[in-house]
């Protein structure tokens, strides 16, 4: 009905600007249809100003409704996106930067395993992706852990063994919490998969600390202002500055270089696993490629003969009368 | 098969099943190894200069040469 009336509306307007001959036509002509009398002009202007009024204020509604996003946090809370950045290790077929991660272990060692536990990687992980052999084993034995029970039910203290974890800085997370401020260090073994954005989001934080705070925010006591931070008070003060590891292969220590060694350091310790998945993807993409290419080849070939034939209908000849048209 | 192009080839390869069955094993366990080295320089070719492999030679010091493969 409403469509109805909104067609009747356009053709008034159109009779009205067309002059009025063009309107007596057509309000014959629709009044053909049924039996009702020809609209009067009044009416189908009420009409046609009701409709367009319903239809734009029912689009209105919609997007009061639906149209603005709703967002749980504020933009403060949820922290600034970090920056993409091109690593070259997320690449199809790249490895890891072997001499980065080294790089990176030392900065983890240096810097970050003052408060930061790495307790899911073992000594034994390093050897030959980062450290030799007896590297590894000397490293381990600066530690010393538990031993097993002796006979007196006496637990010792051995130095290390390669199948030894790194060890935490702090006893248990209370110890932790107690000391840094009531803020706990998380734990780094799995960090790039445990926050959103993962290397860029670890990259942004490592260098995104100003100089101070911007006009206007808030920080809490004890806090330090990092905008990729959720919420933007991070207990965690800038840790990383031009010059603060001397690398043993001689490559200048800024801030950047060390942020983005360890971040790829991190990376590798999250995913050790990732050479073999990417090396395993390749080949597995490979067969499975040339299988298809095979399987498509042999449809082709056993449907030829059946794409290519003709079928022909030989209808049967009848009697006297006209040949029947085919 | 009297009219197959190589009868040598029906003759060796697939006359007998346990023929059949054997040269189908071996050939995947040798394709296998062949694929598999060939996938993986391609993979080292891909990231020369970025493997262990490739810098483990700065590290490791003379004497313990034999002991350390990894």
């Amino acid at each position: 009905m409403l469509a109805r009336s909104c067609l009747r509306s356009t053709r008034t307007f159109a009779g009205a600007k067309n002059g009025a001959i063009n309107f007596t036509k057509r309000a014959a002509s629709s009044s053909s249809s049924g039996s009702t009398a020809p609209a009067q002009p009044v009416m189908l202007n009420i009409a046609a100003v009701a409709s367009t009024a319903v239809a734009i204020g029912s689009i209105a509604w919609y997007y009061h409704l639906y149209g603005p996003t709703a967002n749980a946090m504020t933009p403060a809370e949820e922290g600034l996106h970090p920056t993409k950045y091109p690593w070259v290790h997320q690449q199809a077929l790249k490895t890891f930067d072997h001499q980065a991660l080294r790089r990176g272990f030392q900065v983890y060692r240096e810097v970050c395993a003052s408060c930061h536990s790495l307790s899911r990687v073992p000594y034994r992980a390093l050897v030959g992706v980062l450290l030799t052999v007896d590297e590894a084993k000397a490293l381990a034995e600066e530690n010393e852990y538990d031993t097993e029970p002796n006979d007196e039910g006496e637990i010792e203290k051995r130095p290390g063994k390669l199948s030894d974890y790194l060890p935490a800085p702090y006893k248990n997370d209370e110890a932790a919490r107690a000391a840094n401020n009531g803020a706990l260090p998380p734990d780094l073994s799995l960090i790039t998969k445990a926050r959103h954005g993962g290397c860029d989001y670890i990259f942004s934080l490592l260098t995104g600390y100003p100089e101070e705070p911007p006009a206007g925010a808030q920080v809490g006591a004890g806090l330090n202002f990092n905008p990729y931070f959720p919420g933007t008070g991070i207990a965690m003060a800038r840790v990383l500055y031009d010059g603060l590891v001397e690398y043993e292969d001689e490559t200048p220590a800024s801030t950047s270089q060390m942020a983005k060694d360890v971040v790829e350091f991190l990376n590798w310790a999250a995913e050790p696993e990732m050479d073999d998945r990417k090396r395993m993807g390749f080949k597995v993409l490979t067969v499975t490629t040339v299988l298809f290419a095979l399987s498509v080849w042999v449809k082709r070939y056993k449907w030829a003969h059946i794409k290519s034939r003709k079928i022909v209908y030989d209808p049967p000849k009848v009697g006297d009368g006209p040949a029947p048209r085919y | 098969m009297a009219t197959a192009p190589r009868p040598w080839l029906y003759n060796t390869f697939f006359k007998k099943n346990y023929m059949m069955l054997g040269v189908v094993f071996a050939g995947a366990f040798g394709f296998e190894m062949w694929y598999n080295s060939v996938m993986d320089k391609i993979w080292e070719t891909n990231n020369r200069g970025r493997l262990w492999k490739d810098i483990r030679h700065k590290y490791v010091t003379a004497n313990d040469d034999g002991d350390d493969d990894e």
